[in-house]
């Protein structure tokens, strides 16, 4: 089991592993409440466009931005032009240069666009942006997006909002192995057994959103998502025993029933 | 004078500034974003930016996302 380290990116160190994403909640209350209950100390929102002629979007009227680290993703982007026209609009909007980089041209799927997400990298790290690239499980294209100078990585899962944990196990394993920036765990984590085990193969950090948003009970499936979090944290730091193939008795099997010690 | 915001075609009086709009629009100006004819605005600036008539505007903030 990997060992331990600080997560720090870009010269801020997270005390939480747990980054939290502010979508699908059913309220905005719902939505501050599962924050606060995820202990998490970055999440992350969307830029949309303002609707003319209806009310105030309310989606992070109850969230305390000062409290959190903002992450303001690129989704809708489609190719790296939209993104980086997405990033800048982010930063104007919130003075932050962190940027999750999402490029998802495919709606069925929603899966990242290996080509584009590299290029739009690239033009974001010049332009000055701390860039935490959603990504394909793809070890080859995560140390391309270190060596373009990414902040972190963040590959998938499982597709986003698919609840279905990790489909992607074997690529993960190969990333952190490999990893020279932190690696953040995004998409598809469905459930705390889910978080746990990417903290338990290795991962900085995970993302989650969906699990969290439509549970019947948000706010406590933030608290549970904290706890397992925490119990890999943890598990992390007391090191875990080898596994092997045979049995090794738990209880000494002489001095018993005949069988000399 | 007319101006087209986020698609939409907006009449609102000459000498407009973009805060007067934000305002006139019922929006907050802080987490917002603006594009005035395709180049980004800087919220300090948005007092002093004045519209004219078929100005592009593209309006965003943020909502909950992942």
């Amino acid at each position: 089991m990997k060992a331990l380290s600080k997560l720090v990116i870009a010269g801020q160190a997270f005390s939480s592993r747990l980054f939290v994403g502010t979508g699908k909640f059913g309220s905005p209350e719902v939505m501050a409440k599962a924050v606060e209950a995820s202990g998490t100390e970055l999440v992350t929102v969307a830029l949309r466009r303002i609707d003319v002629h209806s009310p105030a979007d309310r989606t992070l009227s109850a969230l305390n931005f000062s409290r959190y680290r903002l992450l303001p993703n690129t989704s809708g982007a489609r190719d790296a032009e939209e993104a980086v026209r997405v990033a800048k609009l982010s930063r104007a909007a919130c003075d932050t240069n962190w940027v999750k980089l999402e490029v998802t041209p495919d709606p069925n799927y929603l899966l990242p666009d290996a080509t584009e997400t590299l290029r739009a990298a690239e033009q974001l790290v010049k332009l000055g942006f701390v860039v935490l690239p959603y990504m394909n499980a793809d070890p080859v294209l995560a140390k391309r997006l270190a060596e373009a100078g990414c902040a972190t990585v963040m590959p998938l899962a499982s597709p986003i909002g698919s609840n279905r944990g990790l489909q992607t196990r074997d690529q993960l394993r190969i990333i952190i192995e490999q990893a020279t920036v932190p690696v953040i765990v995004d998409a598809g984590l469905g459930m705390p057994s889910h978080a746990a085990e990417a903290l338990e193969l290795g991962a900085d950090a995970v993302l989650v959103n969906t699990a969290i948003a439509i549970a019947n009970d948000p706010v406590r499936m933030a608290r549970a998502f904290k706890g397992a979090v925490e119990a890999a944290e943890l598990a992390r730091e007391a090191g875990a025993g080898d596994q092997t193939l045979h049995a090794r008795a738990s209880s000494p099997l002489t001095g018993f029933l005949g069988v000399e010690a | 004078m007319q101006i087209i915001v986020n698609g939409s075609c907006l009449e609102v009086d000459s000498g407009f500034t973009l805060l007067a709009l934000l305002d006139h629009m019922g929006k907050p100006s802080a987490h917002v974003a603006v594009e005035h004819n395709g180049e980004i605005v800087e919220r300090n600036d948005f007092s002093s930016v004045t519209l004219d008539d078929e100005d592009r505007l593209e309006i965003v903030h943020f909502v909950g996302g992942g």
